[in-house]
């Protein structure tokens, strides 16, 4: 079944604030190999300007996998998810993110096009704090190997 | 604290000091377990050799992990990371064995910007590929 192209240009809800906590910031950093203090001690990041520990740059992977995919898994879009790869990821951020905030994340299906014998499925997902400050805005882009038949 | 490279002492075409990263299977099952994504083919060689794999392969997201610690530790504490992205375009084959597999990092100065921000242009190779392309960073350095 190709992809569902009435889902191109669809927003979908936000998905359930997350709170992003020092604990699972660490986690994350322990299991990417990164031992930087400003991703463990409360003291080293404020003494480098934040106001609590910060996340690395590709911890907001871990708040849309929490938010359950919610976008691609869709099951009326018609992904085929054993045939995708991970085409191209990249984040923007206005600043960090940092312990203690509250996010949710609202993605967008931007492009669905086909290339050759795959089809291309990219999305932007904004997260933001629950008064609406925007923290960061992540561009993804999956393939669907033999999509387009 | 590690030390804090100063905009005023970056220079366009600089490279940076190059990284390379240990990748095993525990790393993997680390990275499954942090980020939420346990998908076989992450962990599980009998479901990776069937759905075509070499063997079982790294996350994405854990090679573009890699080359966002290398881009943060060489901005430093202060350094703020303003755009991080990437192209996946071969796989990092992990294979069972007591050494596991490597990312090679480099990174060049591309171009000094307004704002005290600098564009970087990345590579990452495991095993002789390119893994990632077109990979980039723009940072605000103090």
């Amino acid at each position: 079944m190709p992809i569902n192209r009435d889902f191109l240009g669809r927003t979908f809800p936000p998905s359930d604030p997350y709170e992003i906590s020092r604990v699972k910031i660490r986690d994350f950093a322990d299991a990417i190999g990164d031992p930087s203090p400003v991703f463990r001690d409360v003291a080293a990041a404020q003494a480098a300007g934040y106001p609590d520990v910060i996340a690395p740059p590709t911890f907001p992977i871990v708040i849309t996998a929490a938010a359950g995919n919610r976008a691609a898994t869709d099951p009326e879009l018609g992904v085929n998810y054993a045939m995708v790869v991970h085409g191209e990821q990249s984040f923007s951020y206005v600043r960090p993110m940092v312990a203690g905030d509250v996010v949710t994340a609202q993605t967008t299906i931007t492009d669905i096009r086909d290339a050759g014998r795959n089809t291309l499925l990219t999305n932007t997902t904004e997260f933001r704090t629950l008064d609406g400050e925007l923290v960061c805005t992540a561009h993804s882009t999956l393939v669907e190997r033999g999509g387009a038949g | 604290m590690a030390d804090q490279i100063r905009f005023a002492d970056v220079e366009t075409g600089a490279e940076l000091p190059e990284a390379s990263y240990p990748v095993t299977r525990l790393s993997l099952v680390k990275y499954c377990g942090a980020s939420g994504d346990f998908n076989p083919i992450h962990w599980n060689e009998r479901i990776a050799k069937a759905v075509g794999l070499p063997d079982v392969i790294a996350h994405g997201m854990f090679t573009m992990a890699e080359t966002g610690r290398f881009v943060t530790d060489w901005a430093g504490p202060q350094g703020a990371v303003l755009e991080l992205g990437v192209r996946f375009s071969s796989m990092v084959v992990v294979p069972d064995d007591d050494t596991g597999a490597s990312v090679e990092v480099t990174g060049v100065v591309e171009e000094k910007l307004d704002g005290n921000r600098v564009r970087l242009t990345l590579t990452a190779r495991s095993n002789g590929s390119k893994v990632l392309t077109r990979s980039r960073a723009v940072v605000r350095l103090p």
